[in-house]
């Protein structure tokens, strides 16, 4: 028997059947496109392209073309790259994380969350592929194959290579995880249609029958996955972070970048989330199943784990003081103060004063402050990954060789190209598969629905 | 069974002074093997000369203002004085994390609005009784002994005609000083105590009115006590542990004392929990529970692990010789490499295996022996911790440690088991004591 006290919010409002359920979702995948939804592809598609002609001016002219200079190698390439893989966070770990934890609210935010996840992932994918140049022997420099290139082996030294392993691994899972959770899903969809439509959510559906015997394997793997995935959700952006900190470069080397750097990454990716969402269920009528209390613990999660990004920030710069290391606390002074005191600040601004916000309830529980708030983070965890990098990178060793990073055309074209893609491939979720988890909702619809008289 | 009340039978008050007697035995047994000469004396001769020689001016307290009449007496400054405050200093340290980890676990559940934890609720609560006793502990043994367990509080190292200065700990005086450390310490245990306070009032007063209205008040208070103890908890391990070592910095040391603290906090609620079970207390605690609780010990196991893994490959891997000193004097030492290693294996290799399947987290046959080995995990993780900085070469490990943390380990034990018998063991009216009834996984 199960329990549930008088103090919890209901989770499915509306007064919902499970009938219900089966029908709010796959409408949507049933239904003809919307003009609204066509409108947005358009766009989408419009900025792929665009963006397909920096990518093709990058690989054809070189890796020239971008803002990169001596002194700063690296700048919106990487920091496109650790925005992206940190957005590709929240998914895995709601679905995950949040299972082990038994958070059934997760249950109708997960499907979406994966499919942003796997998406950003994706995009993040871009921009180690196209910093190689000739991304077409990259699997030589980038995957342990003997090559005559150069030395024999990849450098497994670099934590760049553990990145491949670690991304890989990770996206893997993820893709896997989410793909099982939409079988039982696509067969729902499959029962419904005819014709050419049964024959494709048929195909995708791997002919799942529902049985007892399936149900249970599914729930078997459905949790030897997260066990799987929890460990990767650390695990990527704890690599991420060794990128930078097992240098010795002032400003990246800081031991406490990986923890730092994993709640980062949930924090932004749970202000992608509710970006994403918050449309979603306008668009698609589903406030009942993603209602106000989904969108408040979200909040506070972003509330949270951007009080932990904040604590982060104060340590390093207290540290950078107290190690009185001169390199250190220049590095920190010139964050603060130098001609990119206007990135550092910004990212002041949005990763730890704006989630303050969320204290209130008033603030949390609003639709348009949390979809200003959620942008206002996603803008600046890309200012953190830039203030890293860039203001680490800038003033070099040698001040005879101190620069600063001009973007060019092609910076911004790649980096246009991979919203492209990423709104692509969401639109087109979106509308073919099923945005929520219909078999998950159902099974708490009678025990966390609101009652009614319906 | 809802007024259930925990009686601090005599029995158990008898065995909590059987340990406490042995310990104080093998203290002063310790103290006169170590004045007695012989072994010991020569192991610390041995350490000495060899830390002398590779660590240089770092390893040997020669700015000691008590130089004088220190070096006379022993190697370096070293006195058994030393070695009895370093082992105040761990067991102080040790003992607050678990009082205040009591609250910190409360206020999660809170937060966090979790149901299953209800019925284990009244234990973190009585650890924290340890709190204003540890608070006043730590302000005595840190006025009595600052000197011998913190170079940066010598007067000679900020004095630029004295030798002993010292350019880099003389920058930090704004942070390391005597009065603003000491207020950070007082705030801290105020703070910390007021809050906890508070929450407990309220969490009683539940259990007579019921309703709804002092959960909602412990989630605010929780809130404010996470937010507080958010920073207090990672600057408190600056404070009091990486200041032991004045030239040494890592970002991430506050929060790895902080994973210290919380999976020995999770690992004595559990253990505590199958002790009151075995008692015949505590009958909303079943296998579903401790299984919980399990997870817990055996994920953050793995958290620790994670943290401390971190820590060390980054100074490792960047190899700059101000950071690496902190695991040079621990690895590259005969006597404290075996404990860094020991650390591992019993810290994380050891719950690992032995908490890895559902049935070992469900019995609590297996959880009363991990909890136990994570205790003792984690003390020495703060005796690693410590005693190098405090004592550079002349470390042991002997009667002393093994007295102190017992006359420790009892006192605690009775100011818990003393506050757990006062008030109910199990809070009825909690909201969700229905799902705690009904926790099945």
């Amino acid at each position: 028997m199960h329990a549930e006290a008088v103090v919890r919010k209901p989770l499915v409002t509306g007064g919902k059947t499970v009938h219900d359920v089966t029908d709010d979702i796959c409408k949507r995948v049933e239904e003809k496109p919307a003009k609204s939804w066509l409108l947005a592809m358009a766009i989408s598609l419009g900025l792929l392209t665009f963006g397909a002609y920096a990518v093709f001016r990058l690989v054809w002219d070189g890796i020239g073309s971008w803002g990169l200079n001596k002194t700063v190698g690296w700048a919106w390439d990487i920091t496109n790259f650790v925005w992206w893989v940190g957005i590709g966070h929240a998914g895995t770990l709601i679905s995950a994380i949040l299972l082990l934890f038994r958070q059934r609210w997760r249950m109708s935010i997960n499907r979406a969350a994966e499919a942003m996840t796997i998406f950003a992932v994706i995009c993040a994918l871009q921009f180690p592929l196209l910093h190689m140049g000739r991304p077409w022997i990259g699997a030589l420099w980038a995957l342990p194959l003997p090559n005559t290139y150069g030395s024999l082996w990849v450098n497994f030294n670099s934590p760049l290579l553990w990145d491949v392993f670690a991304i890989s691994t990770y996206f893997s899972v993820s893709l896997v995880f989410w793909y099982i959770g939409l079988i039982p899903d696509f067969a729902t969809i499959r029962d419904r249609a005819t014709g050419l439509r049964q024959k494709i959510y048929g195909t995708l559906s791997f002919g799942w029958d529902g049985a007892a015997k399936t149900w249970s394997r599914y729930e078997t793997v459905a949790l030897v996955l997260a066990g799987l995935a929890t460990p990767l959700v650390l695990s990527v952006h704890t690599i991420v972070s060794f990128d930078f900190a097992t240098s010795v470069i002032p400003g990246w080397h800081t031991t406490i970048f990986p923890p730092y750097f994993v709640a980062g990454a949930i924090f932004s990716g749970f202000a992608m989330v509710l970006t994403l969402l918050l449309v979603t269920r306008k668009v698609y009528k589903l406030e009942d199943y993603i209602t106000m209390e989904h969108m408040e613990l979200m909040n506070i999660i972003i509330m949270v784990t951007g009080s932990i990004v904040g604590v982060a920030y104060i340590t390093e710069l207290f540290i950078a003081w107290y190690s009185g290391v001169e390199g250190e606390q220049y590095a920190f002074l010139n964050r603060v103060s130098g001609p990119y005191a206007w990135a550092y600040w910004s990212m002041m601004t949005c990763n730890v004063i704006s989630p303050q916000l969320f204290w209130f309830k008033k603030i949390r529980t609003n639709i348009a402050a949390t979809f200003v708030i959620s942008i206002i983070v996603n803008i600046g965890m890309w200012f953190e990954r830039f203030v890293i990098i860039v203001t680490s990178l800038h003033r070099d060793f040698l001040p005879s060789s101190w620069a600063m990073f001009y973007p060019t055309w092609v910076d911004m074209g790649v980096y246009i190209f991979t919203f492209g893609l990423f709104f692509t491939l969401f639109f087109l979720f979106a509308k073919f598969f099923p945005v929520i988890n219909m078999a998950e909702v159902k099974s708490i619809v009678k025990a966390t629905g609101e009652k009614t008289d319906k | 069974m809802s007024d259930e009340k925990y009686i601090f039978s005599a029995g158990a008050k008898k065995n909590i002074f059987i340990v406490l007697a042995v310990g104080i035995v093998l203290a002063v047994l310790g103290v006169i093997l170590m004045n007695s000469g012989g072994h010991h004396d020569a192991h610390g001769t041995d350490h000495v000369v060899e830390a002398a020689a590779s660590h240089g001016d770092h390893a040997v307290a020669a700015h000691d203002e008590h130089g004088a009449e220190a070096a006379g007496e022993h190697h370096g400054g070293y006195h058994w004085t030393h070695r009895l405050k370093a082992n105040l200093w761990i067991n102080n340290l040790f003992f607050t994390g678990l009082a205040i980890i009591g609250v910190f676990f409360i206020c999660i559940q809170y937060v966090a609005q979790a149901g299953w934890s209800v019925g284990v609720k009244r234990i973190p609560m009585a650890m924290a009784s340890w709190l204003p006793i540890a608070g006043v502990l730590m302000a005595v043994v840190w006025l009595l002994s600052n000197h011998e367990l913190f170079h940066w509080t010598h007067a000679s190292l900020y004095d630029v005609n004295s030798p002993d200065f010292d350019a880099i700990i003389n920058d930090k005086k704004g942070y390391l000083n005597f009065g603003f450390y000491m207020g950070r310490m007082v705030l801290f245990f105020g703070v910390w105590y007021v809050l906890f306070l508070q929450i407990r009032k309220h969490m009683l007063a539940e259990d007579i009115e019921g309703g709804v209205n002092r959960w909602k008040k412990l989630v605010g208070l929780s809130a404010v006590f996470i937010v507080f103890f958010g920073y207090s908890s990672s600057i408190a391990a600056w404070d009091w542990v990486m200041s032991i070592d004045p030239h040494w910095f890592s970002t991430m040391f506050g929060w790895y004392v902080f994973a210290s603290w919380w999976v020995s906090g999770l690992a004595f609620i559990a253990f505590v929990a199958i002790l009151l079970k075995d008692k015949g207390y505590l009958s909303v605690v079943n296998a579903n529970h401790l299984h919980d609780l399990g997870k817990f010990v055996w994920g953050f196991s793995i958290f620790w692990t994670y943290i401390w893994f971190s820590q060390f490959l980054l100074i490792y891997y960047a190899n700059i010789p101000e950071e690496t000193i902190y695991f040079v004097e621990r690895l590259k030492s005969d006597f404290y490499s075996k404990i860094f290693f020991m650390n591992l294996v019993v810290n994380f290799v050891l719950p690992f295996l032995l908490l890895m399947t559902r049935q070992s987290k469900r019995h609590a046959r297996i959880l009363k022996v991990v909890c136990p080995i994570v205790l003792v995990g984690h003390w020495f993780d703060f005796y690693l911790m410590i005693t190098p900085g405090v004592l550079k070469e002349n470390g042991d490990f002997g009667f002393l440690e093994v007295g102190m943390m017992m006359i420790y380990a009892s006192a605690f034990v009775y100011v818990v088991l003393h506050s757990l018998a006062k008030y109910p063991l199990v809070a009825k009216n909690h909201p969700m004591y229905n799902e705690t009834l009904h926790h099945h996984i």
